[in-house]
């Protein structure tokens, strides 16, 4: 059990320390990618039905006990998120043997994605807070590295944005743990929920839960921090973009999610408010700056950020069926997105381009139906259609907020569900569907056999996926409303990682 | 001691918000280095400035001498200054490629992405 917790981490390392010393043999680097990420979702759906079914497990890193040790603690929306971790890692791995050109996958490119992997998976288990740090390192590294791989000016260029906006946030991640730690003297995330709960000194606990807002907000690109995002998600490889605007944002969101429930719960009076505006300025910023763009991956780059907002507006009001609607948001969301910049590459290896008004004049629904019809998916998904999984989580969110009578910011989510609509549809409308069905004589561009079923497999299988989540959003929220509760929870999870006593301890002086 | 500590990590906080904030694309490193630099000093005064005795353990005894000092901000400390010296070489060796595909180390000329 103990072994099953630490193996998400474990493999993408040895799966990148093998893909490195066999750095000579594309081949083996790539059997050795598709392997290890598919192995990575087997393992972490064994956990996510191990956590289920026996509660948060505890691992104690050399078996030092908590909080003198570092601590794996994984509960289940940890589990959640190592699951969509692991299936975004796995499509991305299959998705890039022919995504990625040779040249880039000579340089390491599979290495870097295991141990991107590896990032992810450790912040999303770890409890202790330092750790959480590492990990962060951990991933951005290698996503450094990821993004500027290539050497191309815009790459360069978007790369050096990214690195210094990521290295500002670090470094404020960095100042708020050593003030956490001169404070409360412990950097265990179940130790420091109880001492930040017992202590009078609100001042300083306010400080620092707004230096952790701004830490995580810049990696989760909320509003107003977000301009490194569309600055430099268009300019790598389509695999590269679709794995980062998958899952590093949203490490930032799952950050601000545990911190903003174990250690600086929702204040009605304070945090709740200043959320609530910060998650309706992201979701209408980020969904008007689409609606100004007219590159395929722009557009979708901004709706990362209007969607982030989603996410937060569910924690913000910080009633269990809106922070339900959260986890929902992140499973849907993760999934939709990746696989829409996996169709934004197979329409430019069809058309040549991406940029919308080029797609244009033969429409790539001409040239091939199918992957108009894989856009299509996730696109009304986006969108928040039914019965896709967006509508489900949308439903959720809004039904969350009017029990509250939160009304401003659910019109806000609504408005803005509306103007996602109109992105989706100017994409499908300009790139998809616009245009004669057939004109062979201006389409010599076109390379008929642009799209590998390598490359369509992991594209129809993240649409799969999509549509099953939709099919089966009853369970799926059933799974989603019990991660929000272990995640209310506090005591729970201080009592799973430190024991009994602890608690006793507390109550008794 | 603590407060002149303080009034140090808020000069390198500034000078390293300063330095980000210049055009050339070499000085963003420099505000990078500065900036890291004022964290991990700021971990170390938060670990508590006293005159005492490292934390290690002599031979026969259990404990380590009284009074000793928190190992554990060194510990972060060590790890961070670790992380930073890689992300700077890589930053450097960035700063020099996009130099040279542009040009120009003025930032505002890095905003063909930018359409």
């Amino acid at each position: 059990m103990s072994t099953l917790a630490v193996l998400p981490v474990i493999l993408p390392l040895a799966a990148g320390a093998a893909s490195v010393l066999l750095w000579k043999s594309l081949r083996v680097q790539r059997v050795v990618g598709v392997a290890a990420t598919l192995a990575l979702v087997i393992v972490s759906l064994l956990l996510f039905r191990e956590v289920n079914r026996e509660g948060i497990i505890v691992v104690h890193m050399g078996s030092w006990p908590s909080p003198i040790g570092i601590s794996f603690v994984v509960d289940l929306f940890g589990s959640i998120m190592v699951v969509l971790a692991a299936i975004t890692g796995a499509a991305t791995a299959i998705y890039s043997v022919r995504g990625i050109d040779k040249r880039r996958q000579s340089f390491l490119y599979f290495p870097l994605l295991h141990i991107l992997l590896m990032g992810v998976c450790g912040a999303f288990l770890t409890g202790d807070i330092f750790n959480l740090y590492v990990w962060f390192e951990v991933l951005l590294m290698s996503s450094f590295v990821l993004l500027a791989l290539g050497n191309e000016r815009d790459q360069l260029e978007g790369a050096i944005k990214y690195v210094t906006i990521n290295l500002m946030s670090s470094a404020l991640f960095l100042t708020a743990i050593g003030i956490l730690y001169g404070t409360f003297g412990t950097l265990d995330m179940a130790d420091l929920s109880r001492k930040i709960a017992a202590t009078q000194n609100t001042g300083i606990v306010t400080t620092l839960s707004m230096l952790f807002l701004i830490a995580f907000g810049i990696k989760a690109a909320i509003f107003p921090l977000f301009f490194w995002l569309p600055a430099s998600y268009h300019t790598p490889p389509f695999a590269v973009s679709a794995i980062f605007a998958g899952l590093l944002t949203k490490v930032g969101v799952y950050a601000i999610i545990r911190v903003f429930t174990l250690l600086f719960p929702i204040d009605p009076g304070f945090t709740r408010p200043l959320m609530l505006f910060l998650a309706a300025m992201t979701m209408l910023t980020g969904v008007l700056g689409a609606a100004s763009q007219m590159e395929f991956r722009r557009v979708l780059s901004f709706h990362i950020i209007s969607q982030i907002g989603y996410m937060l507006l569910g924690l913000a009001l910080a009633t269990p069926l809106a922070l339900a609607g959260s986890v929902f948001y992140i499973m849907h969301h993760i999934i939709v997105k990746a696989n829409l910049f996996f169709i934004a590459g197979l329409a430019e290896r069809i058309r040549g381009t991406s940029d919308l008004k080029a797609i244009g004049p033969v429409s790539v629904y001409a040239r091939s139906p199918l992957v108009a019809i894989l856009f299509f998916i996730p696109a009304m998904s986006l969108a928040g259609i039914p019965p896709l999984s967006g509508f489900f989580a949308k439903l959720v969110l809004v039904r969350a907020g009017l029990e509250i009578g939160e009304w401003a910011i659910i019109a806000v989510a609504l408005v803005v569900s509306i103007l996602t609509l109109y992105s989706m549809t100017k994409i499908w409308a300009e790139a998809f569907w616009k245009g004669p069905a057939r004109r062979e004589d201006e389409a010599e561009s076109d390379n008929k056999d642009a799209v590998p079923p390598s490359m369509l497999l992991p594209v129809a299988t993240l649409a799969a996926i999509t549509v099953a989540v939709g099919l089966f959003a009853g369970p799926i929220f059933d799974i989603a409303s019990r991660a929000a509760a272990q995640l209310l929870d506090k005591e729970g999870y201080v009592r799973a990682v430190l024991g009994d006593e602890a608690m006793q301890e507390e109550e008794s002086p | 001691m603590q407060i002149l500590i303080a009034i140090i990590v808020g000069g390198i906080f500034a000078c390293a918000i300063y330095m980000i904030l210049r055009r050339s694309i070499v000085k963003l490193i420099i505000g990078l280095a500065l900036l890291g630099h004022a964290a991990n000093l700021l971990i170390f005064s938060a670990g508590g400035l006293s005159k005492a005795h490292p934390a290690l353990v002599r031979p026969g005894s259990t404990s380590p001498p009284e009074p000793y000092a928190d190992p554990l901000p060194q510990a972060l400390i060590l790890t961070a200054i670790v992380i930073s010296f890689g992300v700077l070489a890589f930053m450097m060796v960035l700063v020099s490629r996009a130099y040279n595909a542009v040009g120009n180390d003025d930032t505002d000329e890095f905003v063909n992405t930018e359409r």
